[in-house]
């Protein structure tokens, strides 16, 4: 389960880089063009958030039960 | 066929039911527990009293509704005085209550307390064991009814505030029996496929009995059991379930669960758009600042240094320089002085300069002539004045 946590759940990802990002500019303690790229990186993090965000449709699934009774996802992406 | 005499109607039968009913318990005492207690808005109050065996309907007036010492909740135990009505639209048969007091906790309401008080000495509802909600959940799991409120309150809190999740629903019965078995199969079923963030466990609000399968052992044990962190959602605000107890984090309503798991679309969206500008003011400044320390470094003392020396130099190049040609031709004029007074000097001691005042030069031989006994008559001599020579000769001796 954590192994498949840390492919997928990039959204928390790129936000805590994107804040350490921020934070270590405000700071102004990196060389320029060090800066310029973390610039050029965050706001490209920030890009990728928000349209992460902008997905506009809820995706609702269902569990369903087999023959055994047991839950089970009918989920065709399903690795 | 049966005697046409012998055929009652359905109207006629209840008629007579409810005369036998009623003349038979006019006026009982009775105890049990009370549930589904709704208080209508005429005033009226209609509830359930029933045990471990039997159920009856009962209804209170709304002017002895007025009269009672306690307000009435589910679960408590009662003892209430009144008669059996029929109603014959219905067909059925309620207790018609005059009276009433309670007797104390009633019996589910002490199997909640005996399973709390057990479920917390063996720590499951230790504060230590609680797990931390994701922040930013991608795949929230549902574990309720298909058809009730809690699923569509659900759905629509997490449509407004973070449309970009995925919902999975388990559907489960959430009341009667068999729901626990059901809602403690779907947390497990969830931990099985590892896929939700988190779980919301719930329902809607209802009595006791409605609640009951949250109160359960094996729901308890079920949300305790689960890696992924489960936000407990049963009832409406008051109502308290063990499962609230052991999930991670209780929220009062469905709705509000579905607040607590996910954050606002649209507050992370300002905040990506404030930390942009805040990317951009550091960069911008910082820039600015190095730009400001350029150029005071350009005009500063120690940077212009060198270029001093080299001016210095250079000046001090040009002083030697000047200095130097007058030294030299302070000397060069003393040296032409020099060799002038020389040169007359020279000139001076020269014999022509001496022929120049009257002296001659006499040569014989081409040897000068100093003494007047080295001539003898007859010799040939030579002359010479300042401006040329002429030859002679020697006539005869010369007299000292």
């Amino acid at each position: 389960m954590t192994a498949k946590k840390s492919t997928r759940n990039t959204f928390e990802d790129n936000l805590r880089r994107l804040e350490q990002i921020v934070e270590s500019l405000e700071q102004g303690s990196v060389p320029l063009d060090k800066a310029v790229d973390l610039y050029e990186e965050g706001i490209r993090l920030s890009r990728a958030c928000a349209d992460r965000l902008k997905e506009a449709e809820l995706r609702i699934k269902k569990l369903s039960k087999n023959l055994d009774g047991q839950f089970q996802l009918n989920d065709p992406d399903k690795e | 066929m049966p005697d046409d005499a012998k055929v009652l109607t359905v109207t006629e039968l209840t008629r007579r039911i409810k005369f036998s009913l009623e003349s038979s318990f006019p006026r009982v005492w009775i105890q049990g527990e009370l549930s589904n207690v709704k208080r209508h808005t005429s005033g009226h109050l209609y509830f359930t009293l029933k045990d471990a065996g039997a159920q009856i309907s009962a209804v209170m007036w709304r002017s002895r509704v007025g009269m009672l010492p306690f307000s009435p909740e589910d679960g408590m135990n009662v003892q209430a005085r009144g008669s059996i009505t029929v109603y014959p639209p219905r067909g059925n048969y309620q207790i018609d209550v005059e009276q009433m007091q309670p007797l104390g906790i009633g019996e589910l309401q002490l199997a909640f307390e005996r399973l709390k008080q057990k479920l917390a000495d063996e720590g499951l509802f230790d504060p230590a064991h609680k797990k931390p909600l994701p922040e930013f959940p991608e795949r929230i799991g549902v574990v309720t009814s298909e058809t009730g409120a809690a699923i569509q309150d659900i759905l629509s809190v997490l449509a407004r505030r973070m449309p970009s999740v995925e919902v999975i629903l388990a559907p489960v019965r959430v009341q009667g029996a068999g729901a626990a078995e059901e809602i403690a199969d779907a947390v497990e079923a969830f931990n099985r496929s590892g896929r939700p963030d988190v779980l919301i466990v719930g329902r809607g609000g209802g009595s006791l009995e409605d609640l009951w399968p949250f109160n359960e052992e094996i729901v308890a044990r079920a949300i305790y059991a689960s890696r992924i962190p489960v936000v407990s959602a049963v009832g409406h605000e008051i109502d308290f379930s063990i499962a609230d107890f052991v999930a991670d984090l209780r929220a009062p309503t469905p709705s509000a669960a579905a607040e607590l798991v996910v954050r606002d679309r649209t507050e992370l969206l300002d905040t990506l758009r404030n930390m942009c500008y805040t990317m951009h003011d550091s960069v911008t400044a910082r820039a600015e600042t190095l730009r400001e320390r350029m150029r005071s470094l350009v005009s500063s003392y120690s940077f212009n240094r060198p270029r001093d020396v080299v001016r210095e130099s250079i000046q001090r190049l040009d002083e030697l320089d000047r200095s130097l040609s007058r030294s030299f031709s302070r000397l060069q004029e003393s040296a032409h002085q020099r060799q002038e007074a020389l040169g007359h000097r020279l000139e001076a001691l020269s014999p022509r300069g001496v022929l120049k005042r009257g002296y001659a030069l006499v040569r014989h031989d081409d040897r000068i002539v100093s003494s007047a006994r080295a001539l003898e008559p007859g010799d040939r001599a030579a002359i010479e004045f300042s401006d040329g020579t002429v030859p002679a000769r020697i006539e005869r001796d010369g007299t000292p």
